[in-house]
């Protein structure tokens, strides 16, 4: 250890030296492996809100066991199954309740635009909440009421006035599918890709909005279990009680947000979209810090040849590329990673979508740039072997 | 084995027998050296002159182990460079100073940095040593006043010292000189060359110098002359 620390302050920091003298060079070069390092943290940003946003909804739900129809695929895209099965599923041993939950995408006329948007529509039984979210259950004697319906306060687009006048206890009447339909108030949930908002209600108003559909189809099933039964041997047995009939899915809690968000990263493309972004980010950081060292190493070709006429060898000068490579990394990391911080905001506040930095995202974009630094280096150290100590003379 | 050993022995630092080289291959081979045969003493201060693309040069890299010898047999400091592996050569460029016609200073380097990179390339010389005799030496050639410039802010002579300072800060046992004084005045040239003269007498190195420049040739305790790849005594 004492010997290593003293060839450290034997070695000249040639890398560090280099890069310093030269000011301007060394901007360009932080700034371009800070562009990278930002597209890169942009584009994870955006991936991790997109699965956090999706499953938001799913994670809100009051329930142990859930049943949905094996043809559903996600929450904005779900088929529906025969209330009777959780009337069956009532008689299994261990299961305290079986809600019903109708999901329906629908068209309503933003209040404050007079515009059409799309939003997702929840309905259930309102003696009790299904959704884990306190505004909700503090409003369930509004949505008994006929066409009450509550709004999500993280709904993306312009509703800023109407959010405004219902704190103020004013109620807000637009329309659905020709039918009128009034907000009584507020919850907060947010905004994800599939859905620009949420609306809440009773089931009743959810079958008045939706004519053609059912009572007895419905989407989700929210079975809870009572206290001293496992919830693995609960689904267990709901499985080989309903199983056969193959018109219902079992799932536990996790493995219903699983299902959720397997949905997005599968199915959809755009999990790879951003994949391709970050790969994309990662190129465009190597090509510049190529750029920037093999610049760099062109500049010193003839000290570079005038140290090997010294007698250093080869793996000495492949040090100081390497060297050079992890000053870049980490300088451009520095600026790569407050940048991102604030767009970060900006994207919160723009989209509604929840876009906040993670450390393991952050160590992840740091080791994405010191291999792309290294990469950067390798290519560059080919320029190396043009440094001939013979020519010197 | 030491410079004094060499001296007791008889042994010379450079040994040159029968060394042929080319250039090129095949069709256009072309022999550059013809028969060298050249013994040089410790301590001796020997001027090689002789036209352009004469082979002064070529002769000068093999001894500094720049290339590989092809054939004929060249000692130096009793190792056997013509059976050297590239990684020997290296290791034998180590106990050499070389100073060039371009002084080959590193810009981003102070020029007691630079001075150091020549003590760097030793292995187990303490960090405070390097220091101390980087900037004793270039006290030595006068450039004690400028220790931390950078070598853009100084003269062509200044930078030309540091260089020698570089090549003879690790009291190296033979000097291999190319063209020191072309890029300097008259002055300047002068003072460069009784500098180098000096300082290998104190430290009992070795100088092999190639220059075209007569205005040197005094300081020589011999010189010879380089023709067409032929090597004769000095005229």
């Amino acid at each position: 250890m004492r010997g290593l620390i003293e060839e450290i302050q034997r070695r000249t920091p040639l890398g560090w030296l280099q890069l310093s003298h030269h000011r301007g060079r060394l901007l360009v070069a932080i700034s371009g492996i800070a562009f990278a390092d930002v597209l890169m943290f942009m584009q994870l940003g955006f991936q991790n809100a997109l699965y956090d946003s999706n499953t938001r909804l799913n994670r809100a739900m009051i329930g142990d066991i859930v049943l949905i129809s094996p043809q559903s695929k996600n929450m904005q895209n779900m088929s529906t199954f025969s209330r009777r099965r959780l009337l069956q599923a009532e008689d299994v041993p261990g299961v305290k309740s079986a809600k019903a939950m109708y999901v329906g995408l629908v068209a309503w006329k933003n209040p404050q635009t007079q515009r059409k948007t799309s939003v997702q529509a929840l309905g259930f039984s309102p003696e009790q909440s299904l959704l884990n979210v306190p505004a909700i259950k503090n409003q369930l004697d509004t949505i008994k009421l006929p066409d009450y319906f509550l709004f999500d306060r993280g709904a993306r687009g312009e509703y800023k006035q109407m959010f405004a006048k219902i704190d103020q206890g004013k109620i807000i009447s637009t329309e659905i599918e020709k039918r009128t339909i009034h907000v009584g108030g507020l919850f907060k949930l947010g905004a994800s890709f599939g859905a620009d908002g949420i609306l809440v209600s009773s089931d009743e108003n959810f079958l008045r909005i939706f004519p053609r559909r059912q009572a007895g189809s419905v989407n989700l099933g929210l079975i809870s279990v009572e206290s001293g039964y496992e919830i693995s041997q609960v689904a267990a047995a709901l499985k080989s009680r309903l199983g056969k009939n193959e018109d219902v899915k079992i799932l536990t809690f996790p493995e219903y947000i699983k299902f959720e968000e397997a949905y997005w990263k599968k199915e959809s493309p755009i999990g790879f979209i951003f994949s391709l972004g970050v790969a994309m980010g990662f190129v465009v950081g190597v090509i510049i810090v190529y750029q920037v060292l093999s610049t760099d190493v062109n500049s010193h070709l003839k000290e570079y040849a005038t140290f090997k006429a010294m007698g250093y060898n080869n793996m000495y000068l492949l040090g100081v590329i390497f060297e050079e490579a992890i000053i870049l990394a980490t300088l451009g990391f520095v600026p790569g990673f407050i940048i991102p911080m604030g767009l970060y905001q900006m994207a919160k506040n723009a989209t509604n979508l929840p876009i906040y930095m993670t450390l393991s995202r952050a160590i992840f974009v740091l080791t994405l740039t010191l291999i792309m630094c290294m990469i950067s280096g390798a290519i560059a150290t080919g320029k190396l072997q043009s440094a001939d100590p013979a020519d010197m003379f | 084995m030491k410079n004094s050993e060499l001296v007791s022995t008889g042994l010379p630092v450079i040994d040159i027998q029968n060394l042929d080289y080319y250039f090129g291959s095949g069709y256009l081979k072309k022999q550059i050296l013809f028969n060298i045969n050249l013994k040089i003493n410790a301590g001796e201060i020997v001027i090689m002159t002789g036209p352009s693309g004469s082979g002064k040069t070529t002769l000068l890299t093999l001894v500094g182990g720049l290339r590989s010898v092809q054939s004929g047999s060249l000692k130096v400091l009793g190792k056997d460079l013509s059976k050297a592996s590239l990684k020997q050569l290296t290791q034998s460029r180590i106990s050499n100073g070389y100073i060039f016609q371009s002084h080959g200073l590193h810009g981003s380097l102070t020029a007691v940095q630079n001075v150091r990179m020549g003590l760097e390339v030793h292995p187990r010389i303490p960090a405070s040593e390097m220091m101390l005799r980087s900037r004793q030496i270039l006290e030595a050639v006068g450039l004690g006043d400028r220790v931390n410039y950078y070598p853009d802010n100084l003269s062509g002579g200044q930078k030309q010292r540091v260089a020698i300072a570089r090549a003879l800060v690790s009291d190296p046992k033979i000097v291999l000189a190319d063209e020191p004084t072309a890029a300097l005045d008259k002055q300047s040239g002068r003072d460069v060359v009784e500098l180098m003269q000096k300082l290998a007498k104190e430290h009992n190195s070795t100088i092999l110098l190639v220059t075209h420049d007569h205005r040197i040739l005094d300081i020589a305790d011999r010189i010879i002359y380089m023709e067409d790849g032929h090597l004769s005594a000095g005229r």
